[in-house]
C-alpha cells in the first residue's frame, strides 16, 4: 500500500515561500491567482494491506516527524 | 569549574566555536556525539549549537531530536538543568518541545548572515542576569528559518511569564523586522527558565576585534 501524506503550513500562518511563488507567477503576468500555497509530499511505500491500520501507523507518523503541528496540517491519502 | 557539555549532530558546525567560547569563559567542556545516551555527571550546562544537523531535511531541527542523546536532554532539562540552543540548537529545542513556538523560513527566503542588533526584553533569568533590561548587544546572526511563530494564546503566556528573552531591534531598541518572527522575538526561554534557545550566535562575538564581545556577557550569565 502507498501512503501519500501532504503537508501545508496551517491557515492563518504566512507561508514566504508561497507569497514569493505568488509574486512570481504576477510578474510573469499571470492572471488570476488569487493564493499560493506552498508545501511538500512524501510517499511512503508500506508493507501493510489493512487500510486502517496503515492509517493509523501513518497518522502516528505525521503526528510525531512528518509535520510540525505548531505550524503544519497534513492530510494522508491511501491507495 | 563549571562542565559544558556541547552536542554534536551531523553537520553541527558550531561546536567547536561554542567550546572555545566556554574555555575562554574558564570553564572545562565535552563534545557529546548525538549517539551517545547519557551526558557527562558533571554537566552544568548543555549547549546545542548551531550548523545544519541532518542537513536540515524535513524542517530544520527535526531530525536530530530523535538522536538517542536527546532522551538524556530532556530528561536533564525536566529535572532543573540549564540547556541553550543557539541557531539551529533552538530550532530542535522547539522541535523536541522543550520550547514553545517553531521557526519558519525567514520572511525574505534569503539566508540573512550579518551582525544585528537587540534588545534584552527580560532578564529575570539565569541566562541574561548579567545584562540590563533594555540594553543594545550587537551580536551576529546567520539564518535561513529563524522567522518565529507562536500563536496568540501562547504569545501571551511567553509575555505574562517574561519568557521572551530578546528582540531584533535597532540602535535605539525599537522592533524591527529581519525575518519575520512574531514580534521580532529572537530567543525565548521555557516556563521554568532553565531552557532558552536563540537565533543570533553569541559565542562568535567574544572579541572587539572580531566585530564585538558582547556575547561574553550573555554567556557569563549560565556559568555564574
Amino acid at each position: 500500500m502507498t501512503a501519500i501524506v501532504n503537508i501545508f503550513l496551517k491557515e492563518g500562518v504566512l507561508d514566504p515561500q508561497g507569497k514569493a511563488i505568488h509574486h512570481a507567477l504576477d510578474a510573469m503576468n499571470f492572471e488570476g491567482v488569487e493564493d499560493v500555497r506552498m508545501g511538500k509530499q512524501i510517499v511512503i511505500q508500506l508493507t501493510s494491506t489493512n487500510k486502517e491500520d496503515a492509517l493509523k501507523e501513518v497518522e502516528k507518523m505525521a503526528e510525531e516527524i512528518l509535520a510540525n503541528t505548531v505550524i503544519e496540517d497534513y492530510t494522508i491519502e491511501l491507495n | 569549574m563549571k562542565h559544558v557539555a556541547i552536542l554534536q549532530f551531523p553537520g553541527t558546525n558550531c561546536d567547536l566555536d561554542s567550546q572555545y567560547a566556554f574555555e575562554k569563559l574558564g570553564c572545562t567542556t565535552s563534545i557529546i556525539w548525538h549517539k551517545e545516551e547519557e551526558l557527562p555527571l558533571d554537566t552544568d550546562l548543555v549547549i546545542v549549537p548551531g550548523g545544519f544537523s541532518y542537513g536540515d531535511y524535513l524542517r530544520s531541527g527535526a531530525i536530530a531530536q530523535f538522536s538517542p542523546i536527546m532522551k538524556a536532554i530532556i530528561a536533564y532539562a525536566n529535572n532543573g538543568g540549564k540547556v541553550l540552543g543557539i541557531c539551529n540548537g533552538f530550532q530542535i529545542l522547539t522541535e523536541v518541545g522543550l520550547l514553545p513556538g517553531a521557526l519558519k523560513r525567514n520572511i525574505g527566503l534569503h539566508f540573512i548572515s550579518k551582525f544585528q542588533t537587540l534588545k534584552i526584553v527580560n532578564n529575570s533569568n539565569d541566562f541574561l542576569k548579567k545584562c540590563d533590561k533594555n540594553e543594545i548587544l550587537n551580536i551576529p546572526i546567520a539564518h535561513a528559518d529563524g522567522n518565529y511563530y507562536i500563536d496568540e494564546a501562547g504569545f501571551k503566556e511567553l509575555e505574562d511569564n517574561e519568557q521572551i528573552l530578546v528582540r531584533y531591534s535597532d540602535e535605539k531598541g525599537n522592533p524591527i523586522v529581519v525575518n519575520g518572527s512574531v514580534t521580532s522575538i529572537a530567543g525565548v526561554c521555557n516556563k521554568t527558565k532553565n531552557v532558552f534557545g536563540l537565533m543570533p550566535h553569541p559565542e562568535r562575538a567574544l572579541e572587539n576585534i572580531l566585530g564585538s564581545d558582547d556575547g561574553v556577557k550573555m554567556l557569563e550569565g549560565l556559568i555564574a
